[in-house]
């Protein structure tokens, strides 16, 4: 690459900037005493305290994980079935439909996919009693839906990279096929189901609008608490999740980094 | 490769396609045509609250019940076209702002050196691993008539009111950048990347200076990487509900927020339905083009 150009690093760091400054103002101000979250009174840790003597929005947040864990799961398995379509089954008939299934929930609205879900499961309680109210089955059910098409996404890319020999090798010595791909494809896309996986789960854990929709009485998700208490005004307990949360994140992706660093030192290691 | 079709074959393509397949039909297409029935119904107090298609009347008599009165009433309160149109003129603008912000970006990052990029784009996405709603949240505090920005701004003496910001629509442009920039930027890094250097050499041996390679080459070869960006970032924010809620003046509705209200506020199922249809019929074409177009781009030469 040649000189770079002044004006596009200006861009770039006031893009970072516009990215990340809101968020470490959020992280600052959790450690705020006063409860006005614009002026700054001294260092505590007081808000935390409340957070986790905050009953509702703790048991709100254990559902809502345990939501994101169920829905994380199969999700990964549905995106990695629609992958393998995709990627191994050439032009099956109805693959445009297929497809199309597959991209809309990627950019289809969250008022459309909670309202039109919400009324399936009206319907479907009315004719075949099923499901009986509403909750975290329907829940998982929404966010499964629109997950899925995030997981295919990761795993579709990461099966069209992969390096075919190896499968055709295993199939050569005449292993079969499903042996072949629980024992030579599953661990080579191992890293992109980890990843679906996880995006899968962040993206419930996220889910303010569906989960309004289809959730019933008793059953409030986290996003759920944070929106009502957000829309009585800015709240310092808010600050303090929100810092817990990054806190979170930066960690796993920092853990993720690092045994990806690992990787390819133990894979030298045992062709030498 | 090609290998006969095997039994085994038949079964994987069986679970592959069809189990998805099963999934999808039922609770994202099948969902459709039941709000497409709804849209006919009539709000009534009752549970579920509206009224039923059809109904046995005796003798034989089947009654079906059709009520067009939602799309009249949408045609004719200006609340519901105005809110449809200055959804989409929302989403226009950050979609343009989102483009100029984020071409940039992701052009420098494609053309960092190759150890930095991989952070660089570690960055991007990092935002999207944490809360949606926290970080709309944030700006709450920064906009706010005492919040931060307008103390910065007064204490560096460039204003000496505050600005009012918060519960405008430039507060909603603000927050849809900040929210869906990272949509923009990664289609267009990802195409950025696979661009063939040689051509931008083969251009500048031939006498082209850089920023017009740019106009010519770059450019061009980038367009379907700005066209999956901006359908990436104009169409789900076109039904965006969380960011014209919190940062958004009551006055000036966006369409989303309007369904919302219809739904959670007025209890009319029937008339929100409606509105998911047309929104749904709004979106149709931007999203065919998009599909269209990632077709073109996997069929295609990389």
């Amino acid at each position: 690459m040649k000189r770079r150009s002044w004006p596009l690093l200006g861009v770039l760091a006031f893009g970072y900037a516009f990215l990340y400054v809101p968020i470490l103002l959020l992280i600052l101000y959790s450690f705020n005493e006063s409860r006005l979250v614009t002026v700054w009174s001294g260092f505590s840790f007081k808000w935390y305290g409340e957070l986790l003597h905050n009953r509702q929005l703790l048991d709100a947040a254990w559902l809502s994980v345990r939501i994101a864990a169920v829905n994380a799961t199969v999700a990964m398995i549905l995106g990695t079935l629609a992958a393998n379509a995709l990627t191994r089954h050439g032009r099956f008939r109805g693959r445009t439909g297929f497809e199309l299934l597959l991209t809309a929930p990627l950019v289809m609205p969250d008022v459309i996919i909670g309202l039109s879900l919400l009324l399936l499961f009206v319907a479907m309680q009315q004719t075949i009693g099923w499901p009986d109210g509403r909750g975290f089955t329907t829940i998982a059910i929404a966010h499964i839906t629109f997950s899925m098409a995030y997981v295919t996404v990761v795993v579709r890319s990461r099966l069209a990279r992969m390096d075919a020999s190896l499968e055709e090798a295993a199939m050569d010595l005449g292993a079969r096929p499903l042996t072949v791909y629980l024992r030579i494809t599953l661990p080579l896309i191992a890293p992109a189901l980890l990843s679906g996986w996880l995006l899968a789960f962040t993206l419930s854990l996220d889910d303010l609008v569906i989960a309004s929709f289809v959730s019933g009485p008793g059953s409030t998700t986290l996003p759920m608490v944070v929106y009502s208490s957000v829309r009585m005004g800015v709240s310092p307990q808010i600050n303090a999740l929100a810092t817990l949360i990054v806190a979170i994140v930066a960690l796993a992706v920092i853990v993720a980094g690092w045994t990806m660093r690992q990787k390819p030192d133990r894979a030298q290691k045992r062709g030498a | 490769m090609t290998a006969p079709p095997t039994h085994s074959h038949r079964l994987s393509r069986l679970v592959n396609i069809g189990i998805p397949y099963l999934w999808l039909g039922l609770f994202f297409l099948l969902p459709f045509a039941i709000v497409l029935r709804i849209t006919i119904a009539e709000p009534a107090l009752a549970q579920p609250p509206y009224t039923a298609l059809w109904e046995w009347v005796g003798d034989g008599m089947l009654q079906i019940q059709v009520n067009l009165q939602n799309f009249i009433l949408i045609w004719e309160d200006d609340i519901y076209l105005a809110a449809l149109l200055n959804s989409l003129w929302v989403a226009f603008i950050c979609t343009v702002f989102c483009l100029l912000l984020g071409y940039p970006m992701a052009y420098a990052i494609a053309t960092a050196p190759e150890r930095r990029r991989m952070i660089l784009l570690m960055l991007i996405i990092l935002p999207f691993w944490t809360s949606f709603l926290i970080r709309v949240y944030a700006w709450i505090g920064i906009l706010k008539t005492n919040g931060l920005l307008n103390n910065f701004l007064l204490w560096t003496g460039l204003i000496d009111t505050p600005l009012h910001i918060l519960h405008t629509q430039s507060a909603v442009y603000i927050g849809v950048v900040y929210s869906y920039l990272p949509f923009m930027i990664l289609p267009l890094y990802a195409n950025l990347t696979r661009l063939d250097p040689t051509l931008l050499e083969a251009a500048a041996d031939l006498g082209c200076r850089p920023f017009r390679a740019f106009l010519r080459v770059t450019l061009p070869l980038s367009m379907a990487g700005i066209v999956a960006g901006s359908m990436l970032v104009f169409i789900p924010v076109v039904g965006e509900f969380v960011i014209p809620d919190l940062l958004g003046s009551p006055g000036s509705l966006m369409v989303g927020k309007l369904l919302w209200t219809e739904f959670f506020s007025n209890k009319d199922w029937p008339l929100a339905a409606s509105l998911a249809i047309l929104l749904l019929a709004l979106l149709v074409v931007p999203f065919v083009l998009m599909q269209r177009l990632q077709t073109r781009i996997e069929e295609g030469p990389a």
